[in-house]
């Protein structure tokens, strides 16, 4: 490309402490053209992006735009220059109107007052711009997310925004809604709008990208045209085959006793009448959309939440109703999807995170075995291949894939055999992931049963031995590892979505 | 994102983490040498007592304080809890009839009740614990007026034994020795210790660790109610009386020994050594400017001003530990 980029990150590198989290990478964004911004979670793409809207400054390299060397010491000088950054969290404030949303911070005045007629006019210019046809009067909070990012691309473009950096901007919309922001994309890019898109969907990569820079462990890997295949990203993200990454060692369970039983388990406006059963020695999926009951359910088995009808037995024996301590008694061990939320007591010990769970059951009159509780949390530590600087550091420093591997130390503390996994990979790199499921293998060839949530199909379909999917709440299908691909899943979770989004 | 930090950094880092962890240490130790020079009267046995006894009830309610924002929440009615605490036991061995013993019992037993009660507010009824405790701040003050009709009522020997002397020593501060051992071996040894950390850190993480959230939340409050009647009676022994208005906005003190000491108002972080030195800061500063001849009314923006440098310290401090 001979034409001169609007932005370019040269040579970039960032380090925190002693973790470098980009080294030498450049990615350039042209006027009129989509660039890609392609790695597994924690490859370093959100740093990268940071840098370049002036959140972070890069240690190494430098940023070129327009052709001459800047710094961007904060968004503000970034926006100065025209680059604008379209948030995963949209920065919007949900009770001001859309006029006031767009207009935020440089509000029309007359005589010290709002003038409204001209704020009006002034955000419905900037709807138009991408042909978004509402009422500027209606509050954000109102409007479902697709519309909101539209209104934040709208506002981005009204400071004159010419560099747009969309954040996986499709990871919360449905198809349909998808499909309408990538025609507001194409419509940009003609009017030489030049974008840093992010998404997890490789589908999406051929359809709206020009080119593809791809990151592993912080590292640029290569720039490839958007229209390369499928697998030939997954190789370049992963830097191995997809059979590594999954190590599932299934053994035959089908003659295997029962140890989680879930009978017509229903909780109202959640999910409706799941039942299904996991042998030892099994990883059952769970496959769905974001919001089709899959967590809820998870918290109900697992005594977090009640239920409202349905019986839930660990080896025959049936639990009461949302009791957290009969659960872990019956030896569940619950990993929350929100590590840091529900997971971890960030500001405690490594000690004692892994700790809290056999807390009691371990103590003499009342009294801490904290001479045990050490002993034990050294041993898992180590087995688990914890990586910190000493068991009584913060929790809260260690990386996300240790933090995880914590959660699920505390429960080998416990002696669980039935462990309930939400997004058990979230946010952990790619080699702590390939541990965990190691972890996952070791612990069902120890006898024990594994249910697992996901949004990763391909977590889902290379690590379960059978897969659920649920749909509005209900299970819409099942299928065993043998017959399971990614369409079949999918066709399972989302039919009738679409429709539905549409009349709504 | 990391704690770590390169070799070269380290001395002056840990320079400052010491500073910032035991900067009410360093706080106290400098007034006191301050104290010393600027008047021959701080350094003499009778105002070391002087400020032992005064130091008693105000450490004897910021320890029940710190279990309660060790666990993430506040308690605004400690003072009101016991005056209420100290007048029933008035009230039962004037009014009642009850032996002495029995009534300095029961003024511990109210004082553990409404504790209680504020911790079944917050727990099951979901009140925040600021809301359920400023409301008992309010019931527990009017009770004290129902039952005393406004008018100090005499407490038994047993009461006033605590406000006498064993030998040499003055029966607060033996009773604040015996209170900071019980509250920091309950804090830092014992299962229900060691939960309120974790409840304080992340309630919800806590819950689902199988930590049985509601029930240590209730004995903290509980706690915090019975340490409250602890004062109150120690307050009443020194008197010979229980006082209608007694330990009127001494929540504040306590709270104030207890942000001093080094705990976050966000729960999860606290110690009972250090709430002891933040209830001796706030007494020495008072005993210091009474020496120097400050007025009161002087004494209370002094107060205000080192309140306010501690929470400084207490947001340093979080900066140093995320950075």
């Amino acid at each position: 490309m001979s034409q001169q980029p609007l932005v370019t990150l040269q040579n970039v590198g960032k380090t925190f402490g002693p973790v470098t989290v980009i080294k030498d990478v450049t990615v350039s964004v042209y006027a009129g053209k989509v660039q890609v911004l392609l790695g597994e979670n924690g490859a370093g793409k959100s740093t990268l992006i940071k840098m370049m809207a002036g959140v972070y400054q890069p240690d190494a390299g430098h940023i070129v735009v327009d052709g001459k060397t800047v710094t961007l010491p904060t968004t503000r000088a970034a926006e100065e220059l025209g680059i604008a950054t379209i948030h995963q969290e949209l920065n919007l404030v949900p009770t001001l109107s859309i006029a006031e949303n767009v207009m935020l911070g440089r509000m029309p005045t007359k005589h010290g007052m709002v003038d409204r007629s001209a704020l009006r006019n002034r955000a419905r210019a900037a709807l138009a711009l991408i042909g978004l046809d509402v009422d500027v009067d209606t509050l954000v909070g109102d409007l479902g997310i697709a519309r909101q990012q539209l209104v934040e691309i709208a506002k981005a473009l009204s400071i004159n925004a010419r560099i747009l950096i969309l954040d996986e901007p499709t990871a919360a919309l449905t198809r349909h809604e998808t499909q309408s922001l990538f025609a507001v994309m194409a419509d940009l890019r003609r009017r030489g709008v030049g974008m840093l898109f992010i998404s997890h969907h490789l589908d999406e990569i051929a359809e709206v990208g020009d080119t593809v820079t791809v990151l592993r462990d912080g590292e640029f890997i290569a720039e490839v045209p958007a229209s390369t295949p499928e697998d030939d990203l997954v190789k370049l993200m992963v830097g191995r085959s997809i059979e590594d990454q999954f190590p599932r060692v299934a053994g035959n369970t089908s003659q295997a006793t029962e140890i989680l039983t879930v009978e017509n388990l229903t909780s109202t406006g959640s999910f409706n009448d799941i039942s299904f059963t996991v042998r030892a020695g099994e990883v059952l999926g769970i496959a769905g959309l974001v919001g089709a009951g899959r967590t809820e359910l998870i918290r109900a088995i697992a005594g977090a939440d009640r239920y409202t009808s349905g019986t839930v037995a660990v080896r025959g024996q049936k639990l009461p109703n949302g009791s957290i301590q009969a659960a872990i008694a019956a030896g569940i061990g619950h990993v929350p999807e929100d590590r840091k939320g529900q997971g971890l007591v960030l500001d405690a010990s490594v000690n004692d995170n892994l700790g809290y769970a056999t807390l009691a059951s371990t103590a003499k009159v009342g009294l801490v075995d904290f001479a045990g509780q050490r002993s034990r949390a050294a041993e898992v530590a180590k087995k688990l291949r914890i990586r910190m600087h000493t068991i009584d550091q913060p929790i809260g420093a260690l990386s996300g894939g240790n933090q995880q591997k914590a959660v699920f130390g505390r429960w080998i503390i416990a002696a669980s055999t039935v462990l309930l996994l939400d997004e058990p990979t979230r946010g952990v790199d790619v080699g702590a992931k390939v541990e965990i499921y190691e972890l996952m293998n070791a612990i069902t060839a120890a006898g024990g049963a594994i249910l697992m949530v996901s949004s990763e199909l391909p977590e889902i379909l290379g690590m379960s031995d059978r897969i659920l999917v649920m749909r509005d709440g209900r299970l819409a299908g099942e299928l065993t590892s043998a017959e399971a691909t990614q369409d079949a899943v999918m066709t399972l979770a989302a039919r009738d979505v679409d429709e539905k989004h549409e009349k709504r | 994102m990391s704690t770590t930090t390169l070799p070269a950094k380290r001395r002056g880092l840990d320079y400052k983490k010491f500073l910032a962890n035991n900067g009410a240490l360093v706080g106290l130790v400098v007034l006191c040498i301050a104290l010393f020079i600027a008047t021959p009267d701080f350094l003499t046995a009778r105002n070391l007592l002087n400020i032992g006894i005064q130091v008693s009830t105000v450490a004897v309610l910021a320890f029940g304080m710190t279990f309660v924002i060790v666990a993430g929440g506040i308690d605004l009615s400690v003072g009101a809890v016991a005056a209420l605490s100290a007048m029933s036991s008035g009230w039962m061995f004037a009014n009642a009839g009850f032996p002495g013993w029995l009534a300095l019992v029961g003024g511990l037993f109210v004082g553990a009740l409404a504790g209680t009660i504020n911790g079944l507010a917050n727990a099951y009824g979901k009140l925040p614990s600021f809301i359920a405790t400023l409301a008992m701040l309010s019931v527990a003050r009017g009770l004290t007026l129902v039952i005393s009709d406004g008018r100090p009522i005499k407490t038994p020997a047993e009461v006033s034994f605590l406000g006498g002397n064993l030998g040499p020593v003055p029966m607060p501060i033996i009773i604040l020795v015996l209170a900071a051992l019980a509250a920091s071996f309950l804090l830092n040894r014992t299962v229900i210790g060691r939960s309120m950390y974790a409840v304080g850190g992340n309630a919800e993480a806590a819950r689902l660790s199988g930590l049985p959230v509601k029930r240590i939340l209730v004995t903290v409050f509980a706690l915090a109610g019975l340490f409250a009647a602890l004062a109150g009676l120690l307050l009443a022994g020194r008197l010979d009386s229980a006082q209608p208005q007694a330990a009127a906005g001494y929540e504040l003190d306590a709270i104030a020994a207890v942000v001093i000491g080094g705990a976050s108002l966000a729960g999860g972080l606290g110690k009972i050594s250090g709430t002891f030195v933040g209830a001796l800061v706030l007494v020495v500063i008072r005993n210091g400017l009474n020496l120097l001849n400050v007025t009161s009314f002087w004494q209370q923006v002094v107060i205000g001003l080192v309140i306010a440098l501690a929470v400084g310290v207490d947001v340093l401090r979080r900066k140093t530990r995320s950075s």
